[in-house]
């Protein structure tokens, strides 16, 4: 009787087979996304008819129909308008921002001194770039160079009035000069002082903390636009005439105070969370108070509140704009102020020019968020679920 | 040591210290004093401090169409902004030596009293509070505007009155003495009215634009500036009834009136030169040929003094002429028929033509 062994060891790998058409490729992501059930359905169709009925406007609007160039508002307003369009003609005006561009970018730094703005912007964005990137090595100078060299040199070639530099002073200063200033300055300032408040509130040191609390509520308390306008309707009175104190100069210290306060509630918030074991843990390797907080405590605490952190910064990116109530002019503030030039008036002007302003903020905010994201994720050591 | 001793040892530090707070409370006292003093000698010759600088530091409107507003280059344009220049041509013989601040409605005055700025030339209605209370000192009207309405025409056919408009919808910005007067004047004519208030001048614009107001009130130099904003200008028609008076014109501190007749006569040195006919483009030729009122205006005539009394140089009026024109060519230059605005001269029109622009005599 012969014996059939019917036993089979397979001795190699099957051959992966691709999954079912159905499965994989546009076809399933779209069924698993968008048409699972009929609910999916409805909303997909939906969502497809709002998309087809808002879009093609804002296109015609914003790209087909717009006006690029021009010198004035003719090319933007209808005949009946008293331009040069047909009747019913709707379309963005990017001609007026395209004129307007300097005064929105530089405000009204004088034409031949604006290379002095664009050369610190080129810096910033030289010295930014690889302390933003991870694998860039040197970040110890990188940083030396960002946060005390720079400022150091912005401040030369903004201001001039040495080195052979024509002074320029800050009232004609605007735009989206202004509006990173007073961010960069804010940000590089509350964040260490922010920390330092937050680490005072928690002290056992009772003037340290009197203190602490006593600038963090106050502040806290009152909106920025009081302090702006403080700053600049009443310091002015309190000062003998003649002894002017920069009000650019104000409005920067106003909104830095402003940061670091609610930077340090962010801060202690991020301390709080750190369990009692890790400064006890450093507390028994006999670490001074200096080296527990740099070494073990900080590190985790900034790590967990990054989200908190950015958006401190990103709201304050906004808040500058309110610099507008003491005749200051970021970004908003110029672009509004230029609606009223009656050379460039029509219709179409007051929502390119807004239009153009958003988007330019909407840039930086974005960035910061999603580089805020990237951050996370590469701290990310296992705390977050 | 015996207690004795000890006590007097305290007493003896106690008076120390009180001694230290003494020299410090005369300190601040003297610096207070020193900066108080020293205010008041620059209010004294703002002329002075304006020559020591080299230019004249003027308060104009943060935008203001046909007043103040920026160019594409970002100079200022505008009759307030050129009336800075024409004081600056008469101190300096030079209408650019100006730098201008501008502020909003809120900042003007503190800015002017605190000395921050040396003229307000910023679209500022003069009221007796203003002059009096506050302590400014106007120097004429550069400009007569009052509160209008406007309406659409093809909406509201046959409505030529503001009178007509009892139960409409009236669009305004709220917080401003406009909506004051557009009470005011509804309830002193016993009408019925409906008012939609907006935070920002763009928003009120928007929906007047949309239908959502019948009328749209603020000052009538500002709606000729909005028509222009509007997606069919033409049917807007501005009704002719003014409800409140505002003359708008340059202030500066009271306390040195040398300053105040240089910015005073500036203003009448624009109106006498337009109605002696000297332009921008005749000056030159005009200081030669002119008659006898003319030379004596221009600073021509020999031996003249007109100047240098009011603290510039003789030839002061053909220096301000020279930098901004006369007050029509100014006008019409930045708010009448040269510019998109279009405003009709009306009040503003010189005496002899049926306007309320006059100006004394200058010899």
């Amino acid at each position: 009787m012969t014996q059939t062994d019917l036993s089979w060891v397979r001795t190699e790998m099957a051959q992966a087979m691709p999954a079912p058409a159905g499965e994989r490729g546009l076809v399933a992501w779209v069924r698993k996304n968008l048409f699972a059930s009929v609910g999916d359905t409805i909303l997909t169709l939906l969502g497809l008819v709002l998309v087809a009925l808002i879009l093609p406007p804002i296109i015609d609007w914003a790209f087909v129909q717009a006006v690029w160039t021009g010198p004035d508002r003719t090319v933007c307003a209808t005949i009946a308008q008293g331009g040069i369009q047909p009747d019913g003609w709707s379309g963005a005006c990017w001609a007026f921002v395209n004129a307007k561009f300097g005064q929105f970018m530089f405000g009204r730094y004088p034409l031949e001194e604006r290379w002095r703005p664009i050369l610190v912007g080129i810096l910033f964005v030289a010295l930014l770039a690889p302390l933003l990137i991870p694998r860039v090595p040197h970040k110890g100078l990188n940083a030396v160079l960002f946060f005390l060299v720079l400022p150091i040199v912005a401040f030369i070639l903004l201001v001039g009035g040495m080195f052979g530099l024509p002074h320029v002073e800050t009232p004609l200063w605007g735009g989206l000069l202004v509006t990173l200033t007073l961010s960069f300055v804010g940000i590089v300032v509350s964040l260490p002082l922010g920390i330092l408040l937050a680490l005072g509130r928690r002290s056992r040191m009772p003037v340290v903390k009197t203190i602490c609390i006593v600038f963090i509520e106050t502040i806290r308390g009152i909106p920025l636009i009081t302090v702006l306008f403080m700053a600049s309707v009443m310091l002015p009175l309190f000062l003998p005439a003649g002894v002017t104190f920069d009000k650019f100069l104000r409005a920067l210290i106003g909104v830095s105070l402003f940061a670091a306060a609610y930077m340090a509630e962010v801060v202690r918030g991020g301390l709080q969370a750190i369990p009692k074991g890790q400064y006890e843990g450093a507390d028994s390797l006999g670490l001074s108070y200096w080296q527990k907080m740099y070494f073990i405590v900080l590190p985790q605490a900034l790590k967990l509140v990054i989200p908190g952190i950015v958006n401190t910064f990103i709201g304050m990116f906004k808040d500058t704009s309110l610099v507008y109530i003491i005749s200051m002019f970021d970004l908003l503030a110029i672009v509004r102020q230029n609606f009223s030039d009656a050379s460039w008036a029509s219709p179409q002007t007051p929502a390119s020019g807004l239009i153009f302003a958003a988007v330019v903020f909407w840039l930086f905010c974005f960035g910061m968020s999603r580089y805020s994201m990237f951050m996370e994720r590469r701290l990310d050591t296992g705390h977050k679920r | 040591m015996g207690f004795a001793q000890k006590i007097g040892q305290r007493a003896q530090t106690t008076e120390k210290g009180l001694r230290v707070m003494k020299h410090i409370a005369i300190g601040i006292l003297a610096a207070t004093t020193m900066g108080l003093m020293a205010s008041a000698a620059s209010a004294a010759s703002t002329l002075e401090a304006v020559k020591a600088k080299g230019f004249i530091q003027c308060g104009v409107n943060t935008g203001l169409s046909g007043f103040s507003s920026p160019d594409d280059k970002g100079e200022w344009k505008g009759l307030d902004a050129d009336f800075c220049r024409a004081v600056a041509a008469a101190v300096f013989g030079d209408g650019t030596k100006v730098k201008f601040t501008p502020l909003s409605a809120k900042e003007r005055f503190t800015a002017l009293q605190s000395g921050e700025i040396d003229l307000l030339s910023r679209n500022t209605t003069w009221t007796i509070n203003r002059d009096t209370a506050l302590g400014l000192n106007f120097a004429g009207v550069t400009y007569y505007d009052g509160q209008g309405f406007m309406v659409n025409a093809k909406k509201l056919p046959g409505v030529n009155s503001a009178l007509q408009l009892s139960g409409a919808a009236v669009c305004v910005q709220s917080g401003t003495t406009t909506e004051l007067n557009l009470a005011d004047y509804f309830k002193a004519n016993k009408m019925e009215y409906n008012p939609v208030v907006f935070e920002k001048v763009e928003e009120a614009n928007a929906a007047y634009d949309s239908g959502r107001c019948d009328a749209y009130t603020t000052d009538q130099s500002g709606l000729y500036g909005i028509r222009l904003t509007l997606s069919s200008p033409g049917d807007h028609v501005v009704l002719p009834e003014i409800i409140s008076k505002e003359p708008l014109g340059p202030a500066v501190r009271q306390g040195d009136d040398q300053w105040y007749h240089i910015v005073k006569w500036t203003y009448f040195a624009l109106l006498q030169a337009e109605e002696l006919g000297i332009t921008q483009a005749n000056v030159d030729e005009l200081k030669a040929s002119g008659g006898p009122e003319v030379k004596r205006v221009l600073g021509q005539e020999a031996d003249t003094k007109l100047g240098t009394d009011l603290g510039v140089s003789n030839d002061w009026v053909v220096n301000i002429v020279k930098a901004v024109g006369n007050y029509g060519e100014m006008f019409e230059r930045n708010v009448g028929a040269g510019s998109p605005l279009k405003i009709a001269r009306g009040l503003n029109g010189l005496w002899t033509k049926g306007g309320l622009q006059y100006a004394p005599p200058i010899r």
